[in-house]
């Protein structure tokens, strides 16, 4: 009786790891994939039977991406780009819920439901709208529109005000007595407490931007200002605009691997960031 | 020296949402105002003011140049006849059936199973699972053209190993929905188990060891008692795949480029396609801002029925 209980257990967890191993490589095949046809010339891309390692492999759609497509400006980019909406964005919530979570002020649980309610429109609705007033600012083609509209997030504020309100009054209250200035409490005492919060959110804000493909492909104009998933998708060839595989597979994987890193690093504190909102909200 | 410590202050802070009386707290609770007001300022150029002008540009006729042209609701009365229209919001329907109740499942079961403690390697499979949420849509769409390819793909040689026909992945209507719903598991299953895991550790252990004791099988304790307790985040996990399925942009147009995202016969174009072909691509600027609103009040009505359906108290 008991060993029979325990065969059946057995083939269970064998059959459960079973499903989760090919679920696993379902998921990572496409990264395997994207890899493989990196390194093949361009006329092996459609073979069929297709190779997981072409005996042709080389680097070469790296080095024309580099060479020739000035890949390292579109980085750049991303990364001027990524970097200066992330840090912006940080200070605004981390005022915004530090403002939130230890004053009160009149009308202040009014103007915090309303900072939720303003989650709830979709970007559709809009963006036209917002393409019309980058118009009239000039800042078609500029960076400004991937930075400054989404600087106040009102994600990023509930976050931090559920993050700072754990924080103990006591030492507010401390500086506030050595007589420092409110400005300089937020700058010297809270943000170097809050600064797992501020990773947590800061990798939320890094890779939505990072990421980030329809408004940069209603503002970016000049493929010298592109960011990478619109350089990925201009990397065409031909009147008919027919994509270059090999190269897009190059560009992507660049695209991909320094989140990969970052990720890998600060998994807690990404998972962290992500079930905030699903969990508390 | 001019330090007016009442005694309130050194002592703890009062709780949220009481005013707290004196001058120099009512000072400091300026700052605050100070301090979250950058969000309000902000949100009045970029989100306020847009969401009023897209309601205005919805009653006229303006193609980006120009004065703006009132028209009154004549763009509704389009609407109500423009059969692509209707078609992005079937479209949207039928994807929104495929993949949310798949979506959930999948992504609940998973994390049931991972969160058991029979699993070895948890943390290498939530890894895994989680990696497509961080790739961008382009790069994900280009490498699953390669895979769908119904040729050379490797999908179809895979299948050609089983002895299974080849599927046109990209070139019927019902295959390309299909494939589409793939790739959108692909990227966000691995988001969702998390939150669901997350949900999870919020159940207390001896729960189901209780129900254990008392004879409950797996399967009743995954209806009783994880599926009631875990409803909070199963109708956020619902919510954000209602307003996705009907949102899709990035991944249309990297799945399907050569029709500008519409998938064969339009069968995958959503409502938040239409309206960027029809703004940005046809310039119609201001009927495209009609069927912005008309989809958000659609959209938002569906919410509001599941939220009542799935709500905290079911009010």
């Amino acid at each position: 009786m008991k060993s029979s209980f325990r065969v059946r257990r057995w083939i269970e967890d064998a059959v459960l790891h079973l499903l989760l191993i090919l679920i696993a490589l379902f998921m990572i095949l496409p990264f395997i994939w994207m890899l493989s046809t990196s390194l093949k010339p361009v006329s092996e891309v459609f073979q069929s039977p297709p190779q997981l390692i072409s005996p042709n492999a080389s680097l070469d759609a790296f080095r024309t991406l580099f060479e020739q497509k000035g890949f390292a400006r579109n980085l750049g980019n991303t990364l001027v780009v990524a970097t200066a909406a992330t840090v912006l964005r940080l200070f605004f919530c981390a005022l915004g819920g530090y403002g939130f979570a230890k004053f009160s002020f009149r009308g202040r649980g009014a103007l915090f439901a309303f900072v939720l309610a303003t989650m709830v429109i979709p970007f559709g609705v809009t963006l036209i709208p917002l393409y019309y007033i980058m118009l009239q600012m000039r800042w078609i083609d500029t960076f400004w529109p991937l930075i400054i509209p989404g600087a106040a997030n009102a994600f990023g504020i509930f976050f931090m005000r559920q993050y700072i309100s754990t924080l103990p009054n006591e030492l507010i209250d401390a500086a506030r007595i050595d007589g420092a200035r409110e400005f300089a409490i937020f700058w010297r005492v809270i943000l170097p407490m809050i600064a797992p919060g501020l990773v947590s959110l800061g990798l939320i804000f890094f890779m939505a931007s990072w990421n980030d493909y329809l408004f940069p492909l209603v503002i970016l104009k000049s493929p010298s200002n592109f960011t990478l998933p619109l350089t990925i998708r201009s990397l065409v060839a031909g009147g008919l605009g027919r994509p270059v595989y090999n190269l897009q597979m190059a560009g992507s994987v660049i695209s991909i691997v320094p989140l990969l890193i970052i990720f890998l690093v600060f998994q807690r504190r990404f998972i962290d960031g992500i079930t905030a909102g699903a969990v508390k909200l | 020296m001019n330090l007016q410590v009442s005694p309130t202050q050194s002592a703890s802070y009062p709780p949220v949402g009481q005013p707290i009386a004196g001058g120099l707290q009512q000072a400091q609770n300026r700052w605050g105002m100070l301090f979250v007001s950058p969000f309000f300022l902000l949100f009045a150029i970029f989100g306020l003011f847009p969401l009023l002008f897209s309601l205005v540009l919805s009653l006229s006729d303006w193609n980006g140049q120009g004065a703006v042209n009132y028209i009154g609701l004549e763009n509704l009365n389009l609407i109500l006849q423009d059969r692509v229209f209707w078609q992005s919001m079937f479209n949207g329907v039928l994807i929104f059936l495929l993949y949310t109740p798949l979506q959930l499942l999948l992504s609940l079961v998973l994390a049931v199973v991972l969160n058991s403690r029979r699993v070895r390697g948890f943390r290498l499979f939530r890894t895994i699972i989680f990696m497509p949420y961080i790739t961008n849509m382009v790069a994900a769409g280009y490498v699953f053209q390669l895979l769908m390819n119904s040729r050379s793909g490797l999908f179809n040689q895979i299948l050609a190993v089983f002895s299974v026909a080849p599927v046109p992945w990209l070139d019927t209507p019902w295959a390309a929905r299909v494939s589409l719903v793939i790739l959108v598991l692909w990227a966000w299953l691995g988001y969702h188990m998390t939150i669901m895991l997350a949900g999870l550790q919020t159940i207390p252990q001896d729960l189901n060891e209780a129900a254990t004791v008392d004879g409950a099988s797996p399967l009743q304790i995954f209806f009783r008692i994880t599926i009631p307790l875990m409803r909070p985040v199963i109708l956020f996990s619902l919510v954000l795949s209602t307003i996705g399925s009907f949102n899709l942009f990035t991944e249309l147009v990297s799945l399907f480029p050569s029709t500008a995202g519409g998938g064969p016969l339009n069968s995958t174009i959503t409502p938040g396609l239409y309206i960027f072909n029809q703004g940005f691509g046809n310039f119609r600027f201001g009927y495209a801002s009609a069927v912005a609103v008309v989809y958000f009040v659609l959209v938002f009505l569906i919410v509001l029925v599941e939220r009542r359906y799935l709500g905290r108290d079911n009010t």
